[in-house]
């Protein structure tokens, strides 16, 4: 009989001003199946209570860079969703 | 050095960081919490960031303002509770010449503006409190345009 490996991948989420206080709550862990990529992990956080107060396509960080909505996640990534920013 | 400070700016500390005998010419810029934000008294910002990208790109938006004109640039962004007329941010930037001097501070206080991840929620004197620049902001500015 064949066995079958799901590999998993857990990403850090980080959460900052608006977008913290609409998830209510600063970071959190998102578990996946197989393959993701930023478009589809913010599409999990959308579906959380509160989540719909993000935009569909926010500004993010993977890793401390720029991402894009099709930049693949892995194992232990830091992804951070970036209300607009008003820093001076 | 970090670019982020929870404590009050000290201009000196910044223009002793670039000033050398070399260096006759020092363009400075403060930006300081104002008192009104679109017609609405305000009484004080609270200032957050993503801390490490922060200092990741303020380090670059020194560096490119240091390699393509020829100065010496300090940068320093305040986080946390501000009231009205405390500095939130301070950048100087010390040349030879002025041309460069003030080129390359205008450059690193637009760039501030656009590129690091910090965030200001604002508080009026209404009592009421709103992210700036957020698209909740944006909404609830345009109900109250319909109420």
């Amino acid at each position: 009989m064949a066995t079958t490996v799901t590999s998993t991948l857990t990403v850090r989420v980080l959460l900052f001003g608006s977008y913290a206080e609409a998830l209510e709550r600063g970071a959190l862990d998102l578990t996946f199946s197989g393959p993701v990529t930023v478009g589809e992990a913010l599409a999990r956080l959308r579906a959380l209570p509160g989540g719909e107060r993000l935009p569909a396509k926010p500004l993010c960080a993977l890793n401390l860079q720029q991402a894009r909505m099709g930049s693949p996640l892995t194992e232990g990534d830091e992804l951070a969703i970036l209300p607009p920013l008003a820093g001076g | 050095m970090s670019f982020l400070t929870e404590d009050p700016i000290d201009l000196g500390c910044l223009l002793a960081l670039v000033q050398s005998p070399a260096r006759g010419g020092i363009a400075s810029f403060l930006g300081i919490v104002r008192n009104h934000q679109s017609g609405r008294a305000v009484v004080g910002l609270d200032y957050s960031a993503y801390a490490p990208m922060a200092e990741a790109v303020s380090q670059e938006i020194v560096s490119e303002a240091e390699s393509r004109w020829d100065v010496a640039v300090s940068l320093l962004h305040r986080i946390g509770k501000l009231s009205v007329g405390d500095t939130a941010v301070a950048v100087v930037a010390a040349s030879a010449h002025r041309d460069d001097a003030f080129l390359a501070c205008r450059y690193v206080i637009e760039q501030v503006k656009r590129r690091v991840p910090i965030w200001k929620k604002e508080y009026y004197a209404d009592g009421s409190v709103m992210w700036v620049g957020s698209g909740e902001a944006r909404e609830q500015a345009r109900t109250a345009d319909r109420i």
